[in-house]
């Protein structure tokens, strides 16, 4: 059983939060909590604001309205760069690598923060394991990378700051078959390791699989949450999301 | 015009010499421009800030190395300093208004060097060893027209470690490509912005002293059009590539000089629409220069 | 360039709905025009010829901020070239002008045809502007592909270019010494003469389906060519417009001052008519003709300042930190994209595309288009 305690506090918390793009209101009110070590998806259609709530998480946007709570304290509209050195590390969507620079370079940006070169060492070394293609490929410009193998060095740069809280957005988007399994795979052990994850998928049900709970968004507002188990047994869920 | 092979070695050390002083202020343009996607103006005049302090320290006892360190640190303080005031400000509005302001903060650094110091050209004098002859073969050739070459590769080489091993220079490079997700990496973009004027200020004040010693004359508005051009060159290498800024500006300083050198003197007054009308046919027919990687020229 | 939309708006039947629709707005233009003319006919009788010739530079500016405005504020390109069209219909004027007598002393070289040639000044002065708009075909056609800031670097290359070419070109404008003892024709009613027809003609067109067609293609490029409008042809038509009235304004300045040299039509012009848009608010002929107005009467507040204290510099010094301080706190410059409210019977009916000009919408449409 998956089944997590409730008691804890939440290592994150978003309270009606609203945001507009301009005049286009894309976030209708959001709330949700994650709690320390789960897993939590996100699933929608398309346009329904999954990657703005990760954005409005990390402080690449700032909510019109609402908050977003980390472990107690406020850090609605911080800069991103604070929250980063809070713990929390989104790996954007369509993965964004620095193309121009080398597997290794991209490593060492992603642990930005950490001064302890015994640190970074520890982390590239962790991140080598579980992906050992890029140690492979270290000295290759990230660029040049195949689609999957950037999927790998989006996560190990994410994972290199030694993360709290993991946003992850669609990691298995263009990716085949195999290599969606093995991403998944992955990241349900990274959670197994103590990092607590928000997973924003539109393929739901490998999502709802490694997840303990989901959110189900559509045009801005969730329609619906719970455990993993419930929503995979949805009626609704299983029309719209999972082509049953 | 008797064209000896002595008279075009000169023509073509003229020209490295120029090309030098281009790349070097070239480097920094696109430096910036890079991380702001700003054209910034004002980095021509950053060249007569040099040339002036080199002035103001020719007259001390400093050697010539100590002077030209004390420069480049007076020029980290001016970037750091303009940025601050003029160009944070103005960070996140619309492309031109950043456009705008530095042509006013160019404006500004001009009139205040006709205010405080007149229009008046001044002399500036070089030590004794750099207006020395060398022969070498066939050519006589003044030393400073060997030590401008020589440090501007030397400040390349520097600047090219920089962004290729050291922590910060790779962050200067991850924000050029993604400013967003450098910030997610916990980058302090601010921070990326004020090392990257400080050390294309620096640059630019080193072209200033290199300039001012080479052609003996500093004034207020010296540096307004060796600054357009030299962002000529980095148009024409790539805007945003360093490569391309250091091989654009020895293409510029080398084909200004042959143009003037080779071709009949009556020429020689189109110097400068020559240059220009290149800019143009850069921008209309390859705008990503030579080395440049995307097209933001156009619609 | 393809001419209908100018027949379309031309035609007898829109001009006679526009007039009966506009009945209480000709009244009040006349008024104003009435009440110009007679501050104008008051300057001539009262002022002496100092006073005089700064109200002339300050119709000439506004010639020039307002027809700069066509492209800069409301076609959204941002053009530095005005210099170089006045530089154009100034030389060009100038040939046409310079008493016969006296040219062969200060041009000696100048071709035959051009040595026996000698124009009363208004079609010497129109046949600038034309030479300017023909330059600004030659030269906009390729140019105006370029998108913000490197259209605004081509614009700058094309002043220096031209600066370099009339240096260069000592038969025919002496170089950089400059032609002097031109003709001292410019009035202060020719000056606001060609004012008037500058305001009137951006305001026409402003409101017209070809003005509309600007607007949207300053408030986003690419839905506007979506929408089907031609890019090329209506911003190749507002810098040309444009052109011709800084050629004519060049004209007008030459035969003010009665000198000019290759430096004149320079850098400096450029940015200081840049400075009068922004200050003015970009997208507002009000707006430009408040910006040409308030910084022509502070540099000439400022200048006697600069001369006996010998604070040489000193305007340029304040005209530069002002744009700086308005950039920062002020962007959208006094009137923004806003016509001035005692002229609220007088302004277009709408100038945004379908909205009222509200300060929110503004900052929203500011927003959109910043860089990310
Ligand atoms: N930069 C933007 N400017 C304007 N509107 C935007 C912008 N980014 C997203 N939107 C709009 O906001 C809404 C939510 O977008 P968002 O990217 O959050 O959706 P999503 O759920 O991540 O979709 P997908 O599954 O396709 O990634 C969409 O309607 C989108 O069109
Ligand atoms: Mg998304």
């Amino acid at each position: 059983m998956k089944e997590k305690p409730t008691f804890l506090q939440p290592i994150l918390e978003l309270r009606d939060v609203h945001f507009y793009y301009g005049g286009v209101h894309a976030l209708k009110g959001i709330s949700l909590a994650l709690h320390p070590g789960e897993i939590v998806t996100v699933i929608g259609a398309n346009g329904a604001g999954k990657s703005t709530t990760l954005r409005l998480i990390s402080g690449l946007l700032k909510p019109r309205s609402g908050k977003v709570i980390y472990s107690g304290s406020d850090i609605t509209g911080l800069e991103p760069e604070k929250v980063a050195a809070l713990g929390i590390s989104h790996c954007p969507e369509g993965r964004q690598v620095f193309g121009r620079l080398t597997v290794i370079q991209n490593l060492l940006i992603g642990a930005y923060l950490q001064k302890n070169r015994n640190e970074i060492q520890r982390e590239l070394d962790r991140v080598f394991d579980i992906f050992p293609v890029l140690k492979e490929r270290r000295r290759q410009y990230a660029g040049t990378l195949s689609g999957g193998e950037q999927e790998m060095l989006a996560l190990g740069r994410a994972l290199m700051s030694r993360p709290r809280l993991l946003l992850l957005d669609e990691p298995s988007l263009g990716l085949a078959p195999m290599m969606v399994e093995a991403i998944f795979s992955t990241i349900a052990s990274i959670n197994k390791e103590g990092t607590t994850i928000l997973l924003v998928e539109q393929n739901a049900s490998m999502a709802l699989e490694v997840a303990h709970r989901g959110y189900v968004m559509e045009t801005g507002q969730v329609l619906l949450e719970g455990d993993s188990v419930q929503l995979l047994a949805n009626d609704g869920v299983k029309r719209a999301y999972l082509g049953g | 015009m008797a064209i000896s092979i002595p008279y075009i070695i000169q023509q073509v050390i003229n020209g490295l010499v120029l090309g030098s002083i281009y790349s070097l202020v070239a480097l920094g343009f696109s430096l910036i421009y890079s991380i702001l996607r700003l054209i910034n103006f004002a980095h021509g005049d950053i060249i007569m800030v040099g040339a002036f302090l080199a002035l103001f320290l020719s007259s001390s006892a400093l050697p010539f190395w100590a002077m030209v360190i004390l420069v480049g640190l007076a020029g980290c303080l001016a970037g750091v300093v303009l940025e601050r005031i003029a160009f944070r400000p103005v960070r996140t509005a619309p492309q031109v208004t950043g456009f705008i302001t530095s042509l006013a903060v160019s404006s500004f650094l001009q009139n205040l060097g006709i205010l405080t110091l007149t229009a008046q050209p001044r002399t500036l004098r070089i030590p004794d060893f750099l207006s020395r002859i060398t022969t070498l073969g066939p050519v006589g050739i003044r030393n400073i027209d060997l030590v401008i070459p020589f440090l501007a590769i030397v400040f390349a080489i520097l600047l090219n470690l920089f962004v290729r091993g050291t922590k910060m220079g790779i962050a200067i490079r991850a924000t050029a490509e993604n400013l967003q997700v450098a910030r997610l990496m916990g980058i302090n973009v601010n921070k990326v912005i004020v090392v990257t004027f400080a050390i294309g200020s620096a640059l630019a004040t080193i072209a200033g002293v290199m300039w001012g010693g080479r052609y003996g004359q500093v004034d207020p508005l010296m540096g307004f059009i060796p600054g357009l051009k030299a962002f000529v060159a980095a148009v024409i290498g790539g805007v945003g590539s360093l490569p391309g800024a250091l091989l654009g500006g020895y293409f510029l300083g080398l084909s200004e000089v042959l143009f003037v050198g080779l071709l009949p003197p009556q020429y020689s007054g189109y110097r400068d629409a020559f240059v220009f009308g290149l800019l143009l046919l850069v921008l209309l027919v390859r705008p990503i220069g030579l080395l440049g990687r995307s097209v933001e020229v156009e619609e | 360039m393809e001419l209908r939309p100018f027949i379309d708006y031309f035609s007898l039947r829109r001009l006679i709905y526009r007039f009966v629709t506009w009945m209480p707005l000709r009244w009040m233009t006349l008024a104003m025009l009435l009440l110009l003319t007679g501050m104008l006919a008051l300057a001539q009788a009262f002022l002496n010829p100092y006073y005089l010739s700064i109200i002339e530079f300050i119709g000439i500016y506004i010639i020039l901020t307002v027809s700069l405005n066509l492209t800069n504020g409301f076609t959204g390109l941002f053009s530095l070239g005005h210099p170089g069209f006045m530089a154009i219909g100034a030389y060009v004027a100038t040939l046409l002008t310079f008493p016969v007598a006296r040219k062969p002393l200060m041009l000696p070289n100048l071709p035959a045809w051009l040595a026996h040639i000698e124009i009363p000044f208004l079609p010497a002065l129109i046949t600038g502007g034309i030479a300017a708009s023909i330059a600004a075909v030659v030269i906009g056609f390729p140019v105006l592909r370029l998108r913000g800031h490197y259209l605004a670097l081509a614009t700058l290359g094309f002043i220096i270019i031209m600066s370099n070419l009339i240096t260069n070109l000592r038969d025919i404008t002496r170089g950089p010494l400059g032609i002097n003892g031109i003709p001292a024709a410019t009035t202060i009613w020719l000056v606001f003469g060609w004012a008037v027809i500058t305001v009137y003609v951006c305001w026409r067109i402003l409101n017209s389906s070809f003005g509309r067609a600007l607007l949207a293609i300053r408030e986003d490029e690419v839905a506007a060519s979506v929408m089907g409008i031609h890019l090329t042809k209506y911003k190749l038509f507002a810098f040309v417009t444009g052109a011709f009235f800084a050629g004519i304004a060049g004209g007008l300045w030459a035969h003010l001052v009665t000198a000019i040299t290759p430096r004149t039509f320079w850098v400096p012009m450029a940015f200081n008519l840049v400075v009068m848009v922004v200050i003015g608010g970009s997208g507002s002929i009000t707006g430009a003709i408040i910006g040409a107005a308030v910084m022509s009467v502070l540099a000439e507040l400022l200048r006697p300042i600069e001369t006996t204290l010998g604070l040489y510099g000193l305007i340029q010094l304040i005209t530069a930190t002002i744009l700086i301080v308005i950039l920062i706190y002020r962007p959208e410059g006094i009137m923004g994209h806003n016509e001035l409210n005692l002229a609220a019977l007088v302004k277009v009916r709408s100038f945004g595309v379908s909205r009222s000009p509200s300060a929110p919408e503004d900052a929203k449409e500011g927003e959109n288009r910043r860089r990310t």
